[in-house]
């Protein structure tokens, strides 16, 4: 009795998980500009520390006036009718005022944060010599995920992008369809993403972690769910990492895992997704020769565990309405066999 | 006894027939004034209530108010309407049509039935395009609609056709309505009223209406070319076929941060009319306001590509746009620390305008000073497309724009209505509006450098962003209060206000000289003006009342109206008006039938709309002026 409860209770309690967001469901990343891993990420921070700090200044210089007004109010004999010998009071050391609080000191201000910024900071945050770097990657922008290759190898996957940490890598951003904007705060500035245009930029983590990033441009109905991570690793496994990416899937496996391979490759899912080693091609959807090895789904939208993996094959609309995943129509058991079969994607 | 003669006479000259068809066929600056007032309302109504459905939605991670599909129609809507079909029609349209003749000494705009054809263009315009949110189907890409997500591949149906076509025909009225004031402003000047005494006000709108004269066949070349792309099959923006996208972004931006000067600088305007009369002061360094009301807009047509920093220009033009960026800080502080050395070393009167002025300074500078920030690259970089920028617009466009828009409402509406508003509740209208404008928009910041990019109809939990979301929301219905509580003011003050006489605040411009509200001739007698701040100078205004009553300076043979050289202001000719007219409206409808008609695509009928177009202009050309 007791544990029947319990049991009832724990369902009930996944199925509301199930419509849990992902972040409190543990996807993982932080995205804040002002938690910078990198040098070009750092410099931008700090800059705007100093420029805040300046604003301030300067808000509270302009409030001080209108302040200063206020007490001023109210004083007799300053009309602009009533004095002919002075009808214009305080005119001369206003004008010093605003040619010296007007021109020469915001000129000064503009000119040092011009030089610092546009002379020095930039350099860093620059597309980088493509022989300064050690590793280039291609992010591609689709609606809605994004689409991560390794030149040279392969390695083909989505929304998680690895690197080694330490490293400079040559970031390209390109577009399969419409303007996108790679971008990952915690990293770097941002780069969008122009039909037959190559951007590039400068990706660097000064230390292991997994930093979360956004489309910053308008895409389109799911624009708000085009996440991705990037997984800062130390050197040695990154390599394997790209060693196994590298890879074609497995083609053993149990028997259940056979099955679904078989609804996979002879179902709809094939028209649209690429299982490298198997005969699905698609090329609408993400290559999801190791799904398995990812940790979220849709663009960061939701944990990569079964029955999240589950209600997306079957309600993907339900999670992110507009994307270009239909709701398939498959039996209990070909469901079952399908999520066997691409949990042992790794 | 014979002041009370002419006025009859000249009253019998220029009233508009009674009724609905006198607003019909008005050619009264005035009427086509408060014609624009009460649409522009209506659509700040519109924009406002799709602004709170967004915040709503906003309010908390991932919630279900409205769907994607939705929220991108609503935030689309709710930029074009505050741009196109609020701010710029409420400063020119509502504020630059009732007021700029009274400050010119003028009986009405240089073309009259031009400028009541702006009117109805716009009407139309805005009907136009808000048909396309009834029927569900709003344009959805944003309000600078960036190609190719705009173009038929990404964007089949007629939303983005709404757009082009509307934001065209908006533009038709807006250029009209730039035409006209600059005309006005540069001949219709009372003679003696030379270039250095002409109120600020009208420097303003002047800078505004070279903008938008130069600014808007940027966009509307724009416009045409994604018509064509997506209804003709030619290939400007297709990149497979060599065309550009981000030609769309150039072209666009050219027109878009001019814009943005448009948007302020009229209120501009409002504020250095309201700051003399509250502070009994003429304002600070005044040749260096006028010239920097107009610089601001030049260069304001250098720095367009500061908005396209992200899309991996060459460096050096990167830098070229920076530093325009940083030269058109220098306008603006001039003008600031003007304003702020007339509030400091005048008599300042805190009343309901001056703080809306007060308000908007604070708000503008704060807005002004996260712009510098833009022309640091790498910040810029960092910081595009998030709710950072977000906040940075909306602190100048709501509090640089509005925020004056609101203290001019309350300054001019005992001209308008000839009665006095509520102080006590008009002060705490704007000190609601106040709290929750900065309520609503500042944690933008902090949320935008937390990470979260602009044009999400949804955001996770576990970033952070729910506190700061939520305080936004709070804010944004806290505002909507405020608006709620100065328009009913406004309402109440008009059925139960005290009679306000001419001049209720000893304002410093020429429509303080006339009764409130102004009779349809404006000015008895065509006044005298040596000085920017005319109603000072008690001895010119002695002058004209001796003028009148021995009936020099009338004009009141006829329809008429004194015309001046440009820029010294003296007396050129006198020139007879147009009175009432069917044909703005007329004309104003065949236009539309070829906009409809351009929308379903019935090629055919649109010749035939346009030769109805043809049809009502000769109808406009063989207008006889009216006898007298």
């Amino acid at each position: 009795m007791v544990t029947t409860r319990g049991a009832k209770r724990r369902r009930g309690l996944a199925a509301a998980a199930l419509l849990l967001p992902c972040a409190l469901a543990g996807c993982g990343g932080s995205q804040n500009a002002l938690a910078p891993h990198s040098h070009p990420a750092t410099d931008i921070a700090n800059l705007f520390w100093v420029m805040m700090a300046v604003a301030f200044g300067g808000l509270a210089l302009v409030t001080g006036l209108l302040v200063l007004a206020w007490f001023r109010r109210g004083r007799r004999g300053v009309t602009a009718d009533t004095d002919p010998d002075d009808p214009h009071p305080g005119e001369k050391p206003s004008l010093f005022v605003v040619v010296g609080m007007g021109v020469v000191f915001p000129l000064a201000v503009v000119a040092a944060l011009f030089i610092v910024s546009n002379g020095a900071i930039i350099n860093v945050t620059q597309a980088p010599a493509a022989s300064s770097t050690d590793l280039t990657v291609q992010a591609i922008g689709h609606q809605w995920y994004w689409e991560f290759r390794y030149p040279g190898t392969k390695a083909v996957t989505a929304d998680e992008l690895h690197i080694p940490v330490g490293t400079r890598v040559n970031l390209v951003a390109k577009t399969a369809d419409v303007i996108h904007s790679f971008w990952v705060p915690e990293l770097n500035r941002k780069i969008d993403t122009i039909p037959r245009q190559e951007n590039r930029i400068l990706l660097y983590a000064n230390k292991p972690g997994v930093y979360r990033g956004q489309c910053a441009e308008y895409c389109g109905l799911q624009h708000a769910h085009m996440g991705m991570l990037v997984f800062a690793e130390p050197k040695a496994q990154f390599e394997a990492w790209l060693k196994r990416q590298s890879r074609p899937a497995a083609t053993s496996g149990t028997p259940l895992e056979q099955r679904g391979r078989r609804v996979f490759e002879n179902g709809p899912c094939a028209s649209c997704h690429t299982i490298r080693g198997t005969t699905a091609s698609g090329y609408v959807g993400p290559d999801l020769t190791h799904l398995a090895s990812r940790t979220t789904l849709g663009g960061v939208t939701i944990p990569n565990r079964p029955d999240y993996l589950a209600r997306w094959i079957v309600d993907s609309q339900h999670f992110k309405p507009g994307n270009e995943m239909p709701d398939l129509q498959l039996s209990h058991t070909q469901l079952r066999a399908l999520v066997a079969y691409l949990g042992s994607l790794k | 006894m014979a002041t009370a003669v002419y006025e009859e006479r000249l009253e019998r000259m220029w009233q508009s027939r009674p009724g609905v068809l006198g607003w019909l066929m008005t050619t009264d600056h005035k009427r086509i004034g408060l014609l624009y007032f009460w649409t522009t309302l209506v659509l700040f109504a519109a924009g406002g209530a799709e602004a709170l459905i967004m915040r709503t939605q906003l309010a908390q991670p991932n919630q279900h108010v409205v769907g994607p599909s939705t929220y991108d129609q609503l935030f689309t809507m709710h930029g074009i309407t505050m741009i196109f079909f609020f701010i710029i029609p409420m400063t020119t349209g509502a504020f630059g049509n009732y007021l700029l003749p009274l400050m010119l000494g003028a009986r009405d705009m240089a073309f009259p039935r031009m400028n009541a054809l702006s009117y109805w263009v716009f009407l139309a315009s805005g009907i136009f395009i808000y048909t396309s949110l009834f029927l569900g189907i709003a344009p959805n890409a944003g309000w600078f609609d960036y190609v190719p997500l705009a173009n038929s591949t990404f964007d089949p149906g007629h939303a983005i056709d709404f757009y082009g076509l509307g934001i065209i025909f908006n533009g038709i009225s807006s250029s009209l309505t730039a035409a006209n004031f600059i005309v006005t402003i540069l001949k219709m000047r009372a003679p003696g009223m030379s270039f250095n005494r002409m109120p600020l006000f009208c420097f303003a709108f002047l800078a505004a209406s070279w903008g938008l004269l130069f600014a808007l066949p940027s966009l509307t070349a724009d416009t045409i070319f994604l018509f064509l792309d997506r209804n003709v099959g030619t290939h400007f923006f297709d990149v497979a076929k060599g065309g550009s996208v981000l030609l769309w972004q150039h072209l666009f931006w050219i027109f878009g941060h001019p814009e943005v000067y448009i948007l302020i600088v009229p209120a501009f305007g409002i504020a250095t009319e309201i700051i003399p009369a509250f502070t009994q002061r003429r304002v600070v360094a005044f040749p260096l306001v006028a010239v920097a009301e107009l610089l601001v807009v030049f260069i304001g047509f250098g720095v367009w590509a500061h908005h396209m920093f992200a899309t991996g220009m060459p460096t050096v033009t990167v830098v070229f746009f920076a530093a325009a960026t940083a030269v058109v800080v220098i306008p603006s502080t001039i003008q600031v620390f003007a304003w702020c050395m007339t509030f400091v070393t005048g008599n300042a009167r805190f009343k309901t305008p001056l703080l809306f002025i007060a308000g908007f300074i604070f708000m503008f500078v704060a807005g002004g000073l996260t712009g510098i920030m833009f022309l640091a690259v790498p910040f810029d970089q960092q910081v595009t497309d998030t709710y950072f920028i977000v906040a940075h617009f909306h602190y100048i466009i709501f509090g640089a724009a509005v925020f004056p828009i609101f203290g001019g409402m309350y300054f001019w509406f005992p001209k308008v209505t000839g009665k006095l508003y509520f102080e006590l509740p008009g002060q705490i209208s704007f000190w609601i509006i106040f709290v929750g404008t900065n309520l609503l928009f500042f944690p933008m910041h902090i949320v935008g450098l937390e990470g979260m990019t602009r044009r999400v109809y949804t955001y996770p939990a576990g970033l952070g962003w729910g506190p700061s979301n939520l305080a936004e929301t709070i804010g944004a219905y806290i505002t909507t209060v405020g608006i709620v509580v100065l328009l009913g003011n406004l309402v109440v003050s008009y059925i139960r206000g005290l009679p306000a006489g001419p001049d209720p605040w000893h304002g410093a411009t020429l429509e303080w000289t006339i009764p409130s509200p102004p009779p349809e001739y404006n000015f008895a007698v065509i006044p005298k003006v040596s000085s920017a701040y005319a109603n000072w100078d008690h001895a010119d205004r002695m002058e004209d009342r001796r003028k009148l009553a021995e009936s020099v300076m009338v004009l009141e043979e006829g329809h008429e109206q004194p015309v001046s050289s440009p820029v010294d202001g003296w007396w050129a000719e006198i020139v007879e008006m147009p009175h009432d007219s069917p044909w703005p409206i007329l004309l104003a409808l065949a236009m539309a039938l070829v906009f409809v008609l351009l929308l379903v695509h019935l090629w055919a009928g649109a010749v035939f709309g346009l030769s109805a177009v043809a049809l009502a202009l000769l109808g406009w050309h063989g207008e006889e002026p009216q006898e007298a």
